[in-house]
């Protein structure tokens, strides 16, 4: 990677880290539909689509338990990097990752 | 003479700056006439020790790292205390304060960081300071001397140092810090509970998720902190260590390419071929780093490419430790753990010592130690070399000794061979020989039987595998697999009630002082014990205990029901079953004004309103709360509705006031958090038109009196009520299901409703303990004082604006499609 090449991606800031929860969530809503932002207890941030590849339920609405989260209606679990279930559920789709940066304690949601 | 030297000039005569000259110096001493800038007004000196210059424990001429000989020495001009302004690179010039300019031919930005200052009212006043360079040690210790209080923004290395140093100067000090735990970029929630600890001992108070509003003032100087919550905290000293920001204001001006740093590439070489950047100042690979250890790396590629060599610098991994005497912190790495991470933890709660070594793909990712680093350096060489630890995975976490003693050796025969004076159990400090000792003495054949008699495996339970290979070894075939009262989860050994009884005994009072006693396994719960836990410490310290939101399920987090298509259903309380029209009009009033497609009667006696945004859900709320209802808990592990028939009041058959008594069982009860959900019914007689004898807790009225029945359900199992006992009197039934559900409350485990907390512990056990009066009373007693503070409508909370966040988008909405 060069450093020195102009980034393609455009980034939105859509708030500060610390707005979102430890171990919790926040949603962003979109032209697409709504985007969760998570924040793990090790103060990691993820963002996903908010839809579960199951029958569509709200992550954000779930427990955030180490890097991944338990979805409120039906309890897959979804790993945050990737967006796919874990266990039993592997394999079965995903959500679809959006990119985020942090930026001086900023979030930046990327589009191209 | 022979040609003209190349001319080398440095602006910063920090840690990297002067490094670089070393390290240049170290492999051709001659090739360059160097300079250096230094806008301080002193030699070069080693700033991580500024901490214990300001704790008294060093003074600065022991942290001097090269003294004014050694510029002599080697024939380098020092411009100390002069501040290079302006760089000319098509010129190849920099400017200093007091018109000096100087010609390189190669150029050195070493200028390291700004501490942030936040843009607080106040921010200007005398006493506001940061901690950076000698001037700050010598402003706080100026300060100290005065003594008072100091108040110090920013719980990271830098804060909880200067607080400590300040303590030791004689002055009180609190930490404020936004996170809700210290260091959070280093430690993760168990060690920075630990830290806590540690520092209160010390007298550094700390103040967690704190948003600091203004900074007071009085004659020009700060008076103290408010707080966005209006707590106000006196103070005669701030100390801001919220950050630091790469000095980037030259090389921007100078039309050198930066980001957060000035950009380089891995030969350290900015966007202008002849201008290099090191240090803090730096970005690598997108990474400004603020420690010292990459600086050594990025000085040594330096030195290698300024005397025409091939090197690379690559990125560095990190690690960090805590300059607090006494107090033994260490992190590298992904501490935190992750998915498609293992951890392995070990707590010592005896010694406070807490230990988490990650592992990834068989090798080590990270680690946190608290209480005993000594291990610390190994972690990180074997991260740092990638080792395969696969093999060592078992005793991994006792550390490097433990380790290696046992190395390569099948674990078997590795145990056969420990002398008997090796320590197996650390927590309890029993060696090898006590433990067999034991078995053959006493003749123990359980794991059990070793925890009572020796203590071994008794605490954490790491050595369990040890003391069972013990166990094999000295008794052949006669060793019996343990089977012990069921986990928590698999975050522990210990049983539900072994839980309770040791957060009353030792007075427990958080999630991780729980976990910190009990010696979970994991670093912070998993989605089933967190809950558990939460709900443990709700019921032994009622009004003391601050809930824990993330520890709860969605449901409870935000007092109504998540539906399938994410949207949230809503019932409010109708106290026994009996509403008026004006709570029916501002029902209908509510389903119209908000849209909401579905009003449907529960089988609870009650109403629902599915379909509800959850966005919508405060407004809904406020509007129900004005016509006075309140949330009916239809979500809640809590008292949910109670039912009741018509009664004495219409009813033929009635006995009893069963409504009036419904509702005012409902009335005391509501808000109450249970192991389980909690329905009841009353019906006035034995018709039961209420179905009072398939709830958790039922009466049937009667002529001389009321029955009351427990451990009913109808739902996944259909199971009737068994009669718990009979009174006379309102009076007495009210007491007596007070008593009962204390006793549930307080000795049934998480999600046990109470017909299985009845089967576990037998109807006749549940009997003895209200019978006695005294016990009752006892039980009754101790439910009213946690209903004091249960009776507080979680909906008129949030109208207020608790927790805000949990309904409203992060961002407005965005009119774009995400990548
Ligand atoms: C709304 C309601 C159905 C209705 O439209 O009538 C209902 C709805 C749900 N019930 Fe129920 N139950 C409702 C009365 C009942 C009853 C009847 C009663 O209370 O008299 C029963 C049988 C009695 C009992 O509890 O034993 C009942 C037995 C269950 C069970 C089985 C419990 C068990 O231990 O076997 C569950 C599952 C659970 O709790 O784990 C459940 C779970 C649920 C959940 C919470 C499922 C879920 O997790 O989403 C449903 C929530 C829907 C929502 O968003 O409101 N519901 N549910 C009733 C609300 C009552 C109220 O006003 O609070
Ligand atoms: C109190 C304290 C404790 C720390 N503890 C640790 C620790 O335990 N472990 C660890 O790894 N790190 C620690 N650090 C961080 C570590 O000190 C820094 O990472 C390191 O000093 C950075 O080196 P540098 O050369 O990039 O910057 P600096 O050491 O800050 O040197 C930059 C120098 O450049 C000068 N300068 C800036 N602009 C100009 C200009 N225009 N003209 C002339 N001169 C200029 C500055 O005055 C400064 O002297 C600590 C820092 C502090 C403040
Ligand atoms: S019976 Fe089943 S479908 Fe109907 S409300 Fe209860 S849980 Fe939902
Ligand atoms: S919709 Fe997520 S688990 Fe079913």
């Amino acid at each position: 990677m060069n450093a020195l090449v102009k980034d393609p991606m455009t980034w939105t800031d859509v708030g500060a880290v610390t707005d979102i929860p430890l171990r919790g969530a926040r949603r962003v809503p979109s032209a697409q539909g709504d985007i969760a932002i998570f924040r793990t207890g090790d103060g990691k941030v993820f963002a996903l689509m908010d839809k579960c590849p199951h029958k569509g339920g709200p992550l954000s609405q779930g427990i955030v338990h180490g890097h991944a989260v338990a979805c409120p209606l039906h309890n897959w679990s979804i790993e945050l990097a990737t967006g796919e279930p874990l266990g039993a559920d592997r394999g079965k789709g995903c959500a679809p990752v959006v990119p985020l940066e942090v930026r001086d304690g900023r979030l930046l949601l990327g589009r191209t | 003479m022979s040609q003209p030297k190349e001319r080398l000039v440095v602006i910063g005569n920090g840690m990297a700056g002067c490094r670089a000259i070393e390290e240049v110096l170290k492999r051709d001493p001659t090739r360059y006439d160097i300079t250096v800038f230094g806008a301080e007004p002193r030699v070069n000196y080693n700033r991580i020790m500024l901490s214990p210059v300001l704790a008294g424990e060093k003074t600065f001429d022991e942290i001097v790292i090269n003294d004014v000989a050694w510029y002599a020495d080697n024939g380098i001009t020092l411009h100390s205390g002069r501040k290079v302004i302006a760089i000319d690179p098509a010129a190849k010039l920099v400017e200093a304060e007091g018109g000096l300019s100087v010609a390189y031919d190669r150029l050195i930005l070493a200028c390291g960081s700004d501490p942030v200052r936040l843009p607080l009212p106040g921010a200007d006043l005398e006493g506001v300071v940061t901690f950076r360079d000698l001037d700050d040690v010598e402003a706080m210790v100026a300060a100290a001397e005065r003594g008072g209080r100091a108040i110090v923004i920013g719980g990271g290395l830098l804060g909880l140092e200067a607080a400590y140093g300040l303590v030791r100067r004689g002055m009180a000090a609190t930490v404020i810090h936004l996170m809700d735990v210290l260091m959070e970029r280093q430690l993760d929630e168990s060690a920075g509970f630990l830290l806590r600890e540690a520092l209160a001992e010390r007298g550094v108070e700390t103040v967690l998720g704190a948003h600091s509003e203004a900074i007071l003032g009085e004659n020009g100087r700060v008076a103290g902190l408010k707080l966005k919550d209006g707590t106000v905290i006196p103070g005669d000293i701030l100390v801001m260590a919220v950050g630091i920001r790469p000095a980037t204001g030259l090389a921007n001006a100078a039309g050198i390419v930066c980001g957060r740093g000035v950009v380089v590439d891995d030969q350290m070489r900015t966007s202008d071929p002849a201008i290099f950047a090191i240090g803090e100042c730096a970005e690598h690979r997108g990474v400004a780093y603020g420690l010292v250890a990459p600086i050594w790396d990025m000085c040594r590629t330096l030195g290698e490419v300024l005397t025409g060599a091939d090197a690379a610098y690559e990125g560095s991994l990190l690690q960090t430790r805590l300059k607090v005497s006494g107090v033994d912190v260490f992190s590298a790495g992904k501490f935190g753990g992750g998915e498609g991470c293992e951890d392995v933890v070990f707590r010592d709660a005896g010694r406070g010592v807490y230990k988490r070594v990650v592992i990834e793909d068989g090798k080590v990712a990270g680690a946190v130690l608290f209480g005993d680093a000594a291990d610390g350096g190994w972690y990180f060489d074997l991260m740092r070399t990638g080792a395969d630890v696969a093999e060592l995975r078992d005793t991994l976490i006792f550390g490097q000794a433990i380790t290696e003693a046992l190395r390569g050796v099948d674990p078997r025969s590795a145990v056969a061979a420990m002398p008997d004076s090796q320590e197996v159990c650390g927590c309890n400090g029993v060696c090898k020989g006590a433990i067999t000792g034991a078995i053959t003495e006493l003749n123990l054949t359980t794991l059990d039987g070793v925890r009572a008699h020796t203590k071994a495996s008794a605490s954490c339970g790491s050595c369990t595998p040890l003391v069972e290979q013990l166990l094999q070894l000295t008794l052949g075939d006669g060793f019996e697999v343990q089977t012990g009262p069921k986990p928590v989860c698999a975050c522990t050994q210990h049983g539900h009630d072994e839980v309770r009884k040791r957060i009353l005994a030792e007075s427990l009072k958080s999630l991780p002082a729980v976990m910190q006693a009990l010696e979970w396994h994991s670093p912070d719960g998993c989605s089933s014990c967190r809950p558990a836990l939460n709900y443990y410490l709700l019921c032994a310290w009622p009004g003391d205990y601050r809930d824990d939101k993330q520890s709860r399920f969605i449901n409870e987090r935000v007092h109504a029901n998540i539906q399938k298509d994410g949207t949230y259903s809503v019932v409010p309380r109708m106290w026994g079953g009996v509403t008026t029209p004006n709570e029916l009009r501002a029902i209908a009033d509510v389903a119209d004004k908000f849209q909401i497609p579905t009003v449907k009667v529960t089988g609870g006696q009650r109403i629902d309103l599915l379909g509800v945004k959850k966005d919508d859900l405060p407004a809904v709320w406020a509007d129900l709360n004005a016509a006075g209802m309140v949330s009916g808990h239809a979500y809640a592990k809590g008292l949910r509705t109670v039912k009741t028939c018509v009664g004495s009041d219409w009813c033929r058959f009635g006995t009893q006031d069963s409504t009036g008594l419904g509702i005012r069982l409902e009335k005391f009860m509501w808000g109450s958090w249970t192991p389980a959900k909690v329905k009841l019914g009353v019906s006035g007689c034995p018709r039961n038109c209420a179905e009072a004898t398939c709830k958790d807790i039922g009466v049937i009225c009667v002529d001389s009196g009321y029955e009351i029945h427990i451990g009913g359900a109808a739902g996944l199992h259909i199971r009737g009520t068994e009669i718990l006992t009979r009174v006379a009197t309102e009076e007495e039934a009210v007491w007596t299901i007070c008593a009962v559900t204390q006793l549930y409350r307080e000795r049934g485990w998480y999600l046990e409703r109470i017909y299985k907390w009845m089967d576990r512990v037998g109807l006749a056990s549940i009997q003895a303990e209200i019978e006695d009066p005294e016990n009752r009373r006892a039980l009754h007693d101790r439910f009213a004082y946690s209903q004091r503070f249960s009776r507080i409508d979680p909906w008129a909370e949030r109208v207020a604006g608790r927790h805000a966040e949990e309904f409203n988008p992060l961002s407005r909405r965005l009119e774009f499609a995400p990548a």
